[in-house]
């Protein structure tokens, strides 16, 4: 063994110093370290991304329950040296002299909020400084709402129950203000030390408790999969994902396309791998069979062979994931400046798979070669080529091809996306192998004719060319298709992506809306908001209503094993009617109904709240309508973009069916942040309003989303490196063969010129098919992708298909011909030699 | 007025430099081949008689000195103009062959052609390949011939473009004795139907004395050999 390991590393050291390996390793190094540095970046990007979520909720997680939090979870919690902090909120009057108001309280721990910070001040139109910790005991915060609703100025007093606490500062924003939107009363915050004089909790109290709790993910998943089996009814656990949909769409979306950019990085720098070992496999064979010949033993020999290329695999994977590290030490300082915080650590996980990477690769490709050989005679193997190749013989690639299929599914993690991918992938190969036998064809057909001129005949040598190397060529153009298509598939996924991030959250989205508008101050509403000239605030008609019973089965919420369904069912809902479809809506089963139908008992359901339910179309549902029973048929079902911030209602009739109950009106508009007079004349020309302010929270929403949109960005750079790599490795996977011809044709009295057309002639075809094949797949995958996984709409973008053609058409010769262009400058007789 | 000689050297200096030592192969060496001259050179291994062959067909440039084709000063040329008179008027055979493994016997043929726009390319290919017996192996690859059958293939690459002038290096050297006397005996036939120029290389003394003259590269110098 020792002998092996020993004669493998010489072999190695000596291959390296004759250049023998510098392309391979350069592959292998370049495909490691993006691998490397994409799961690094994605990895603290995706943590990075969550923290930001986590500032909307103060923390990393929390337990809400609707009873005070056991002190298990907390010890436990602290055990695990999580930080914790307990919140409580519930609905409650308080009062300012004569004057008094619905409020929201939160009572908070003086370590709130665990994750990002309070904006307080001095007066409601301050700027603000940040506070890292909640109101000390005794004292109050309000929001702007309610010292203009209360005419409270800082150091006035406000009765809280049976407290008098003094107000100490203006809560300008609390970025943990979740919850339900529509709930939503001024919020007064207060220390919960002060929580039992004001005896506002008492038996029957409707309060919110919340434990919040901060850490690093591990630990705080973890303490996640410990609580879910522990939780009772009336406790739940939430996450950004769960707390905030609207962030949570973007959120998904840009995971998974940071998911998928991490799974074609390395599904290309595989096929990297795999084009530039050939020439590596080539000379290890010859040595393998010399080695024979000399009488080695057929276990030596392939145990030298597995240790070289475990050596070769090993070196150019630590390489690769230093290199990577670095790349990304260096983007993440880059985009360090776009996020609040600095990115959380890295860990040592994109190194392992790195590494995994590229010594499973190698091993995968190199090693069935080597033990195929094993029972042929030395001098067999040395003419190898003259061997007929039983189709068994191609079974030396299934380990490698597995090794792929392996990859994309671990990086993947999801079955459907993996697979396509898979088939995407064999779907490519055959799409390609259809071109070169056409192409071939066709020009074998022109090759009949012999053309005079020089260059002709130098272009005829060229597409000869093609069809000499078939095998190869079909390889090669395999890799650049490849290459091309994740190229051209990011391109137009991101592309998609960020439009539809501008499009869902546009500057003069709605950030205000106003509720509880009665039927007979509709029309001044409406009025009120055209002389103050506010653009677009639609006025929606809306019923509170409660889900009774389904088929004339009732609804029993403790039967929905799935806790959004639960909540979904116990809550009431509004009910809204509408003669049209709202622009922002899209019909996806069922039909809108017409004019006719107006008045009868129809229900159009958001698609989400029926798939939770188990509601389908032509289901009769039984509400309960401020004690009146209504009947409704199920129509139609929509889907509803929630991140438009636009009001959207789950339930929906035609007009002239919910008229006669009891109504109020909601609309939303936009105001910019600063601008708020407006709202303050509206409410003391009609005291009964609520307003609901979410301006603030949409820009912090937009601010996640414009991060996101960066690094949906560098991801894409990085993936670009790789798809790079793979062109690189395709293009030398042939070097030595062409540079071997291009030097006979030059002894021959070729010109370099003739040569050189050739060459560009044979890489024209190379490129122009596989960037066309690569392009027509690139859309169908885009339209896929976009449309069933990140349920965005596709737009064909032909600049892109076209663009992308006629630029790899033109680059692959073009680099083909650099690369071989110093090779035509040495004189023939010395590159003689060397072949 | 005389014609000028087919191929003048004059003067021939080649040095490389190995370490920083100046290694001197070729040094003031003078040669003259006038058109239908049959010429050996012999000399032990390493005495530089490739390098020499390849500064008289032009694959490499000398240090110093000039190769003349026809009166051209064949060694002031850039490459593609060194590559131009090669097509016109050069054949080679090499002791290594020097097929492309990816084209077929054919196709190896007639890539010289190809290369001169050749109308006739695979008709004169075909004949060539059957003067040289191989008719029957034409789509047969490198890989799938004797050593004997590549060379072959080589001399009826080299002979297809019917050049004025053959350069041969070591043809026999890769092969076995009655295999090399075979293509030898091929080489001259095909040389003297032709009646082509000869240069050829080689380190076998009675595969020299066939030729009408003989040099011996020695130390960088030639020498004129006197047939016994």
């Amino acid at each position: 063994m020792m002998l092996a390991v020993k004669l493998a590393w010489s072999q190695t050291v000596s291959l390296w110093r004759a250049g023998a390996l510098r392309v391979l390793v350069f592959a292998l190094v370049l495909a490691v370290a993006a691998i490397t540095a994409v799961s690094f970046f994605t990895q603290r990007i995706e943590s990075a991304l969550n923290q930001q979520g986590s500032l909307l909720i103060g923390g990393d997680l929390a337990i809400v329950t609707d009873h005070p939090v056991p002190k298990t979870y907390i010890s436990q919690a602290k055990a695990q040296n999580i930080l914790t902090t307990l919140t409580y909120e519930f609905p409650s009057m308080v009062m300012h002299g004569e004057a008094s108001q619905l409020v929201e309280i939160k009572a908070v721990e003086a370590n709130f909020p665990l994750r990002g910070n309070l904006t307080i001040g001095q007066k409601i139109d301050d700027l603000g400084a940040e506070a890292n910790a909640g109101p000390k005991s005794g004292e109050v915060w309000i929001e702007p709402r309610l010292a203009t609703l209360l005419e409270i100025k800082v150091g006035d007093v406000l009765s809280v129950g049976e407290s008098n606490l003094i107000v100490s500062a203006i809560l300008l924003r609390e970025p943990s203000r979740g919850g339900n939107m529509f709930s939503f009363a001024p919020r007064v915050m207060m220390n919960a030390a002060d929580l039992p004089a004001t005896q506002l909790i008492q038996y029957g109290s409707r309060v919110k408790y919340q434990l919040l709790l901060a850490s690093s993910t591990a630990k705080i998943s973890q303490y996640a999969d410990q609580m879910k089996p522990a939780l009772v009814r009336g406790e739940r656990l939430d996450d950004v994902r769960n707390a905030r949909p609207e962030i949570k769409a973007a959120l998904d979306k840009a995971q998974q396309f940071l998911g998928l950019s991490a799974m074609v990085s390395v599904v290309l720098a595989m096929v990297a791998m795999l084009l530039s070992s050939f020439p590596y496999i080539k000379q290890s064979l010859n040595t393998f069979a010399l080695m024979r010949c000399f009488g080695a033993q057929q276990k030596t020999v392939l145990q030298i062979l597995t240790i070289q290329t475990l050596i070769i695999a090993l070196l150019s994977a630590l390489l690769g994931a230093f290199l990577g590290f670095v790349a990304q030490l260096g983007l993440a300082q880059l985009a360090g400046s776009l996020f609040v915080e600095t990115l959380p650590p890295t860990t040592v996980l994109p190194v392992l798979i790195g590494i995994l990477a590229s010594i499973g690769m190698m091993v995968a490709v190199v090693l069935p070669h080597a033990w195929q050989m094993r029972n042929l005679s030395a001098i067999n193997m040395l003419r190898l080529d003259t061997l007929m190749q039983p189709l068994s013989a191609q079974a030396k690639y299934v380990p490698a091809a597995l090794m792929m299929m392996l990859m994309i599914f671990w990086q993947a993690q999801d079955v459907k996306i993996a697979l396509s991918t898979i088939v995407a992938m064999i779907g490519l190969s055959l799409i390609v192998l259809g071109f070169v036998y056409t192409l071939t064809y066709l020009a074998q057909r022109f090759l009949l004719m012999t053309p005079k001129n020089h260059t002709l005949s130098s272009v005829k040598l060229g597409i000869q060319g093609l069809r000499r190397r078939l095998g190869l060529s079909t390889v090669q153009m395999v890799g650049f298709c490849m290459g091309l298509m994740v190229i051209m598939l990011l391109t137009l996924i991101r592309g998609d992506l960020l439009r539809n991030w501008q499009a869902s959250l546009p500057e003069d989205a709605p950030n205000r809306f106003v509720i509880n508008i009665q039927p007979d101050q509709v029309r001044g509403v409406r009025d009120f908001f055209t002389t103050q000239s506010i653009k677009d605030a639609a006025v929606f008609p809306m019923v509170r209503a409660r889900l009774v019973s389904k088929n004339q089965q009732p609804i029993k919420t403790t039967e929905w094993p799935d806790e959004r369904a639960k909540r979904l069912a116990e809550r009431e809902f509004n009910l809204s009617w509408s003669a049209s479809l709202q622009t922002d809506n899209k019909l996806i089963a069922g039909r809108w109904w017409t004019k006719q139908e107006y008045g009868k008992p129809l229900i159009s359901l958001e698609e989400g709240l029926a798939k939770s339910l188990n509601i389908k179309l032509g289901d009769q549902l039984l509400f309960d309508v401020a004690g009146n029973s209504l009947v409704l048929t199920v129509t139609s079902l929509r889907k509803v973009e929630w991140d438009t911030m636009r009001a959207n209602f789950f339930a929906v009739t035609p007009p002239g069916v919910l008229e006669e109950f009891s109504t109020s009106h909601i609309s939303s508009f936009h105001l910019p942040i600063g601008a708020e007079k407006p709202l303050n004349l509206l409410m003391k020309q009609y005291p009964n309003l609520t307003v609901i302010d979410i301006a603030a929270l949409m820009q912090q929403v937009r601010g996640i989303m414009q991060r996101m949109s960066q690094a949906v960005e560098y991801v894409f750079a990085f993936s670009l490196v790789v798809g790079a790599a793979v062109l690189y490795a395709a293009l030398v996977a042939t070097r030595e063969d062409r540079v071997r011809e291009a030097t006979l044709m030059r002894v021959f009295g070729a010109s370099r010129k003739q040569v050189g057309v050739a060459y560009v002639a044979e890489f024209a075809c190379i490129g122009f098919v596989s960037a066309l094949v690569a392009a027509i797949a690139a859309n169908f995958l885009a339209y896929y992708v976009s449309e069933y996984v990140l349920n965005i709409p596709f737009q064909f973008n032909l600049a892109i298909v076209l663009g992308g053609t006629l630029v790899s058409a033109t680059v692959i010769p073009a680099a083909a011909w650099l690369g071989l262009r110093a090779f035509l400058n040495i004189p023939p007789r010395q590159l003689l030699n060397s072949i | 007025m005389q014609q000028p000689p087919l191929i003048q050297a004059q003067d021939l200096h080649y040095e490389i430099t190995n370490h920083d030592n100046q290694i001197r192969i070729l040094s003031g060496l003078n040669l003259s081949v006038a058109e239908g001259d049959q010429i050996a050179i012999i000399g032990s291994s390493g005495s530089g008689k490739s390098t020499l062959l390849s500064m008289l067909a032009g694959l490499d440039v000398p240090t110093s000195g000039s190769v003349q084709i026809k009166g051209n000063a064949f060694s002031a040329l850039n490459e593609d103009g060194r590559a131009a008179l090669r097509a016109q008027h050069m054949g080679f055979v090499f002791q290594s062959f020097q097929l492309l493994p990816a084209l077929t016997a054919l196709e190896n043929v007639m890539l010289p052609l190809q290369l001169k726009s050749h109308q006739d390319a695979e008709k004169l290919s075909l004949e060539a390949l059957d003067k040289v017996g191989l008719s029957h192996r034409v789509q047969h690859y490198p890989k799938q011939l004797s050593g004997g059958e590549q060379q072959r293939v080589a001399i009826a690459r080299a002979f297809a473009t019917q050049p004025n002038i053959l350069f041969a290096d070591e043809p026999t050297g890769n092969l076995d004795s009655t295999t090399g006397q075979m293509i030898i005996e091929m080489l001259f036939n095909m040389n003297h139907e032709a009646g082509t120029t000869l240069i050829l290389v080689t380190h076998d003394i009675q595969l020299a004395k066939r030729c009408k003259r003989m040099f011996k590269l020695d130390h960088g110098v030639l020498c004129k050999v006197t047939k016994p």
